[in-house]
């Protein structure tokens, strides 16, 4: 210790400041030099990639559609019965009138429609046909009245006056809350000022249900609307499309009302959530474990062929002098060369009804010509591809294991008395597990969640969940599903991951050396 | 199976050559009986031939002419795991994923050995190495030299008439080689085990073997116990493999009575013993010992020739005294001389004379 000594217990360098801060100087530099290298791919791999990920799998619960779009209408269900088998009462439709006509306004209706049409279907017809006739409900004869009774009322600067006085949006707070709203649309949509534009019937439509709960302010002109005619918003909806009357359209409002959901996940796996709390799917609804089931059946099969085809390939390639290793090593490779697509399409004609294979074995006696081989556009198709495609991700690490197994071992086997298959299963083989171990899992784990193969050679019987996945992103559009479905996959593998670092230990997993 | 083979000739190798590329031999015509109960050891530079002598004898490697026998029996076609033979590697090759007691029971399960037996002669080969207690553990928890201890419990837990070694004290440190050297003859001559050596340390070779076959070029270029090879080398590249050695090259001058008389390539003249040099006029090779290189004149006979030589260096090493002198022209000569109380410290610069009894003065090819 020549340039530290020690001082009270505590350790200082040469010119007395303290070791520990001087060393911790010294190598923060070697930190800070680390962190600059490696941010421009942290910075990319943040935005690009961990971001949208975790963007995408927040849409499997994000369900801020529904209360964003008809907030009245989840509030006024609160009071209604989802089992009671009825429709809800007049109050649910007079807030679900408002938010329609608000939802009607922006178009939003029907994106509200197609979310809500996951869970039942038949709602987006409900709300595209809903709103095409919601403009031209009798709530119109609420307008007449009111601007027949004072034309104060139908004066638009006059209701900007009204509704920008505390006391009156204070007694009228739902005509205040339509106007509001209303005043929105105005500005945000036509580029208008409310104080110059008629104000719609959904206001009047608030200004009657507030007069007639009682209201009364003494700035506006007093209208006694009780001998009014009222108009059911119950029945004008059912007239609209009598699906309204059906309480389990209000049942499905109810239970998808909140700001998070659980109902994409409990798609994912065939069960639904209704009134009655979480039930399995309708038979024929019944998909997703299927197709889960499948896609790890498949998978284990596509693994355990690749360790059959590999294994000895890769036992001869590590047991081979160099130089012929190399050769060989190369036609290993050579599929990581070729266009995965061009590959999988190759099979494509090898493996069709009236291709090479079929050809061959026809040609050969083996099968008659009446009765060619499946092998394409199911599960036979999809494991001959996938096993093909996946081959190098087996042959790899068991490769590079094996390599690194004494030749001695065996030699020492055989010394002892073994004969060559003994000293094989006895003592090499347990040595080239790490290797089998490593390339399972890399096969396993590509293979689960493989698309663009299964898609081109598994037909309906052949394809995987990431096949289903890609069709919700891109042609359903059910992006919550879809990431549902990604999470589900996501949690699997992590599980089976962790299921393998309990049972074979994830240290006995080695890429060589 | 004759008796008389087993007894004098338990091993032989009879004309044996080896080829890997069918142009060189690696193997020239290599000849070797051993009888019963031999510890020899095989020792050259690499690429000598003397592992590859091994492997043919362990059979993973055939032998591309002659023959090779074990107890009289041509073992040729005898697959290496039916010859019966232990067999301890270089790197110990102790199987990673068995723990130690199931490494030895290894060799006793392919022979279908029951298990109480086999336990008993599991523990009684560990007992025999000293690391009975340690049956549960992994190759990867013990230390080289005990990891040296199981591979050799192993290659003897069978009981084989026969056991080979591949260089095996290669990876240990000085200290524990010495003592597994021991360890290992000890065992050998106890258990009465023919013991097939393979090193490239000569000082294992002196100290271990009953006979060292030294190997060079695909031929053995002696096969003598110790003391022999050492104070008696019969070539030059013997005498430059075991042990140090000073070199002087010169003619024959007069050859008889087991003498000759050597003009050095300098001028100058010494006595030397003819060993493979026949006629006056061949070149040759002189090689002494340093330890045999006499300073004091008084111990040499009065007619005996003298050469001068200058004290180049002189290295203090504890039990000898290292001293590097020029003589007749070579500045690499060097002599050793016990440290006792009464031995000069010569210094660098002086001048003396040296000589030798003829005897020790081996004239051998040039």
């Amino acid at each position: 210790m020549t340039d530290a000594t020690t001082d009270a217990g505590k350790l200082t360098t040469a010119d007395g400041q303290s070791l520990k801060k001087s060393l911790h100087r010294a190598l923060r530099r070697q930190k800070v030099r680390a962190l600059m290298l490696i941010a421009p791919l942290l910075l990319f791999i943040l935005l690009s990639f961990i971001a949208p990920i975790f963007d995408m799998l927040l849409r499997s619960v994000e369900n801020d559609i529904v209360p964003d779009t008809i907030p009245r209408t989840i509030v006024a269900l609160d009071d209604w019965d989802a089992t009671s088998g009825e429709t809800p009462g007049e109050e649910v439709f007079a807030a679900f009138y408002t938010d329609f006509a608000i939802a009607e306004e922006y178009k939003s209706h029907t994106r509200l429609g197609s979310r809500l049409n996951y869970e039942l279907t038949g709602i987006s017809s409900l709300f595209r046909s809903t709103g095409r006739k919601v403009g031209k409900f009798e709530t119109e004869s609420y307008t007449e009245q009111f601007t027949a009774a004072d034309a104060a009322f139908a004066d638009p600067a006059q209701w900007a006056a009204w509704m920008a006085d505390d006391a009156v949006r204070a007694a009228l707070p739902q005509t205040a809350d339509a106007y509001d709203a209303w005043s929105k649309i105005v500005v945000d949509l036509n580029n208008d000022v409310p104080s110059e534009e008629d104000p719609a019937d959904f206001v009047y439509t608030g200004l009657y249900n507030d007069l007639m709960a009682g209201a009364s302010v003494a700035s506006i002109p007093s209208v006694d609307v009780s001998g009014w005619e009222p108009v059911s918003l119950r029945e004008q909806f059912i007239d609209a499309n009598d699906g309204w009357a059906d309480p389990a359209v209000w049942a499905t409002i109810k239970t998808y009302g909140g700001d998070y959901t659980s109902g994409y996940f409990l798609n994912s796996v065939d069960m639904q959530l209704s009134g009655e709390g979480v039930t399995q799917r309708p038979e024929d609804e019944r998909i997703y474990i299927t197709l889960f089931v499948r896609t790890i059946i498949l998978s284990i099969v596509i693994t355990g062929s690749c360790i059959l085809l590999g294994y000895p390939i890769a036992f001869l390639l590590a047991n081979l002098p160099l130089r012929s290793a190399n050769v060989l090593m190369i036609l290993v490779l050579l599929p990581f060369w070729t266009s995965l697509l061009v590959r999988t399409s190759a099979w494509k004609v090898l493996l069709q009804n009236q291709g090479v294979i079929n050809d061959i074995l026809v040609w050969l006696h083996v099968i008659a010509d009446d009765n060619r081989l499946e092998l394409i556009n199911n599960a036979t198709g999809t494991i001959i591809a996938m096993t093909h495609i996946l081959l190098p991700f087996m042959i790899l690490p068991l490769y590079s294991v094996m390599k690194t197994i004494s030749p001695s071992y065996v030699r020492a086997a055989k010394s002892m008395g073994a004969n060559d298959w003994t000293a094989f299963w006895r003592v090499y083989f347990p040595n080239s597990v790490p290797g089998i171990g490593a390339g399972s899992i890399l096969v396993f784990i590509l293979s689960i969640g493989y698309y663009i193969t299964p898609e081109l050679v598994g037909g309906t019987k052949g394809v995987f969940i990431s096949n289903r996945i890609a069709y919700h992103i891109s042609s359903s559009l059910n992006w919550g599903l879809a990431a549902a479905l990604g999470s589900i996959l996501l949690i699997l593998v992590l599980a089976l991951y962790w299921l393998y670092d309990r049972i074979v230990g994830i240290d006995n997993v080695k890429l060589g050396g | 199976m004759a008796s008389s083979a087993t007894d004098s000739a338990f091993v032989e190798f009879e004309r044996v050559q080896k080829s890997y590329d069918g142009e060189t031999l690696v193997v020239k015509d290599l000849n070797l009986s051993m009888p019963k109960g031999e510890f020899l050891t095989m020792l050259g530079p690499s690429g000598s031939g003397k592992t590859t002598c091994l492997m043919m004898l362990a059979g993973f490697e055939t032998a591309t002419h002659g023959d090779i026998r074990i107890g009289g029996v041509s073992i040729n076609n005898i697959p290496p795991h039916k010859r019966g033979i232990g067999m301890v590697f270089q790197n110990y090759a102790l199987f990673p994923h068995m723990t130690v007691a199931e490494n030895l029971a290894f060799p006793l399960e392919v022979r279908k050995i029951g298990k109480s037996e086999r336990e008993e002669k599991v523990q009684r080969a560990l007992d025999m190495v000293q690391m009975g207690r340690f049956g549960g553990r992994r190759p990867a928890q013990l230390s080289g030299g005990q990891q040296q201890r199981i591979a050799l419990a192993r290659a003897l837990v069978f009981q084989p008439e026969l056991v080979l070694m591949d260089e095996p004290l290669g990876a240990l440190d000085k200290q524990l080689r010495e003592h597994m050297q021991f360890e290992i003859t000890r065992l050998a001559h106890e258990l009465g085990i023919t013991t097939v050596y393979v090193t490239h340390d000569q000082t294992e070779a002196l100290t271990m073997s009953d006979r060292v076959a030294v190997f060079d070029d695909g031929r053995i270029q002696q096969l003598a116990p110790p003391d022999q090879l050492y104070e008696s080398p019969q070539n030059s590249f013997v005498a430059q493999f075991i042990g140090e050695n000073n070199t002087l090259t010169g003619v024959v001058k007069e050859i008889g009575n087991g003498k000759c008389l050597v003009q050095l390539d300098g001028g100058d003249l010494i006595d030397a013993k003819p060993v493979n040099v026949k006629n006056v006029g061949d070149r040759t090779k002189v090689s002494i010992r340093p330890e045999r290189v006499e300073i004091n004149k008084d111990r040499l006979s009065p007619d005996a020739h003298t050469l001068k030589a200058e004290v180049l260096e002189f290295i203090y090493m504890g039990d000898i005294f290292r001293t590097r002198l020029r003589v007749a022209g070579h500045d690499d000569f060097v002599i050793k001389t016990r440290n006792a109380p009464d031995q000069v410290r010569l210094q660098p610069g002086t001048m003396i004379d040296i000589g030798w009894l003829p005897e020790d003065c081996h004239a051998l090819d040039a």
